[in-house]
């Protein structure tokens, strides 16, 4: 990275308000290897936010860190105006921030239902039945699953029902690890289009991560760059899909 | 055949005991990958508390009503046992998580010798007997020189496990405690993800497996009317070659593997030498973990994800 930019998006200098989730100066190591090195994210009230980076780059252990999994050994997270760093995980999901985390981690001995209904604990199976309703609308192929046994779906099936659980809890943060992976170019959109429909009808504050740059930076209303454990970019969406740098890193190849 | 029909009824009493003592190994395995190797002393110990509790309701309140007497006695039993169980998970086993996985192991061994001692000490190394409790038998057969009997309290044995089992199941499956209980066994860090208290669900399962253990005790003191420090060993041992035999980690698995080896040993008592049980289950044991080491109902290792 020879010039390293980061520059502050406008939109983000712009907000006085302040954000729902911040991520201050955090670093969070496996072992003796620095796996985040000092990491700052703003994701504010009714944004799409992306975070795009290669392979091992760190962008699940952002993910995870936020919800203490491992903690940061230094720098804070705070949610809605409160420390969360030292917060207990469960604790954490109680605030009511979702994962769809990185390798989709359904439970592979419960049926579809169950999986749906562990979701749904956190918001106490008030709106279970509308909830459920909807997450089948956006993926009917869940409904026809419904008794079957997570850990025999598909891999764009398990894609769909983490997305589906995580909706369950009614999040005031939806975090999701790479929604497109193992996915149909079809379903991508879908899932990509529910996305943006939930973020516009009900204000639901999504934060991304992504490999695939392209889709995600249209997406969202401001990415961040990922680089060895560091932001090296940030900007509005549409802005950093111009930029030379990640043209070149992320999007080689075109749109896929 | 009538010595068959016999055995056979007295291999399922048995199994029964064992079965309700394997459930606290498999879940305790399930959930935590460990083998509590103190959970036979925890039975044992729940023997004693059913034997004092007994004394107590029946010479101090005196009831009478021994299905009274036995109610109450079960209760108690159960509600102390769970009490111990979850003191000690959090003395001996909580601060060792995250520890090298032999560690909990260890700290559990040496906590089934502290269980079986205390009790040594406290309550004397011989025998505690109680006044027989149910003595009816029913006559099934008689062929002139052998009746085969079923006694009332093996039907009360059969009948309780069956119930407790039937509730136990419900549980697992169908409430949202054991739905967490299984998710935390299934990914413990998703589990916690998703809200669920991953500390408070693992106390849960010793809690239960306590109350089962408990059950089996006070049955299993009923069965026998007497109490030995020494009992937690070997009965501890044979249900967890139960649950091994039935798959680690699988309830019902944990059931089937204690009827088998109640029937194994029963039968193997009557028709081959009764000095040689505990050898019939403990080859059991053997020959299940080397040819067949996921068990009769456990799951191969490898799972599509």
């Amino acid at each position: 990275m020879s010039d390293t930019l980061t520059a502050t998006a406008p939109v983000a200098t712009a907000r006085t308000d302040a954000p729902m989730l911040q991520v201050r100066g955090v670093k969070t190591f496996y072992g003796n290897i620095m796996a985040l090195r000092g990491v700052d994210v703003n994701v504010y009230k009714g944004e799409i936010v992306t975070l795009i980076g290669s392979n091992g780059a760190g962008k699940s252990t952002l993910m995870m860190t936020i919800f203490g999994q491992p903690r940061p050994r230094e720098g804070t997270i705070t949610f809605e105006g409160r420390d969360i760093t030292n917060v207990p995980t469960h604790e954490i999901a109680h605030l009511k921030i979702a994962q769809s985390p990185e390798g989709r981690r359904i439970f592979p001995r419960m049926s579809v239902f169950e999986n749906l209904q562990m979701g749904a604990a956190v918001d106490g199976f008030a709106h279970f039945d509308a909830d459920l309703e909807k997450v089948f609308v956006l993926f009917p192929r869940l409904k026809e699953r419904i008794n079957q046994r997570g850990g025999t779906l598909s891999g764009g099936e398990q894609q769909m029902l983490a997305i589906g659980r995580a909706l369950m809890s009614r999040p005031r943060l939806l975090m999701l690890d790479e929604p497109s992976l193992g996915l149909a170019p079809l379903v991508v959109r879908q899932i990509f289009d529910a996305i943006r429909e939930l973020n516009r009808t009900e204000g639901l504050t999504v934060f991304l991560v992504e490999q695939n740059a392209f889709h995600a930076l249209k997406l969202a209303h401001r990415g961040y760059v990922l680089v060895n454990g560091a932001i090296t970019l940030s900007g509005e969406g549409r802005e950093l899909l111009e930029r030379p740098e990640v043209r070149a890193a992320y999007l080689e190849g075109g749109a896929h | 055949m009538e010595i068959f029909v016999q055995q056979l009824i007295n291999g399922l009493t048995l199994g029964s005991i064992y079965g309700l003592i394997a459930i606290g190994y498999t879940m305790v395995f399930g959930i935590i990958g460990m083998v509590n190797f103190a959970h036979g002393d925890v039975f044992m110990v729940s023997a004693f508390i059913a034997l004092i509790c007994f004394l107590l309701v029946t010479t101090v309140m005196g009831i009478t009503s021994i299905f009274l007497a036995l109610a109450i006695v079960l209760v108690v039993a159960m509600v102390f046992t769970s009490l111990l169980n979850w003191a000690i998970e959090r003395v001996a086993y909580r601060p060792l998580r995250g520890s090298f996985r032999l560690a909990p192991m260890i700290s559990a061994i040496g906590m089934s010798i502290f269980l079986a001692n205390f009790v040594q000490v406290t309550q004397g190394p011989r025998n505690k007997p109680i006044p027989p409790m149910v003595t009816d038998v029913i006559v099934l057969m008689d062929n002139g020189s052998y009746q085969v009997t079923l006694a009332w309290k093996q039907v009360i044995i059969m009948a309780i496990t069956a119930i407790l089992l039937a509730g136990f199941w419900y549980l697992v499956q169908k409430t949202s405690l054991g739905r967490a209980q299984r998710a935390c066994e299934q990914d413990r860090k998703m589990a916690a993800l998703l809200g669920i208290n991953v500390d408070h669900t693992i106390s849960l399962t010793f809690v239960i497996g306590a109350a089962l253990a408990a059950v089996a005790g006070t049955l299993y003191l009923m069965y026998y009317g007497v109490a030995n420090f020494a009992d937690g060993f070997v009965p501890g041992v044979k249900a967890f070659t139960a649950a091994v035999l039935g798959g680690i980690g699988s309830l019902p698995g944990a059931v089937l593997g204690g009827l088998l080896i109640g029937l194994i040993e029963t039968f193997w008592s009557a028709y081959f030498s009764i000095e040689y049980k505990d050898v019939a289950a403990f080859s059991i044991l053997a020959i299940t973990l080397i040819f067949m080491p996921q068990g009769l109902l456990g799951r191969p290792e490898v799972e599509k994800v």
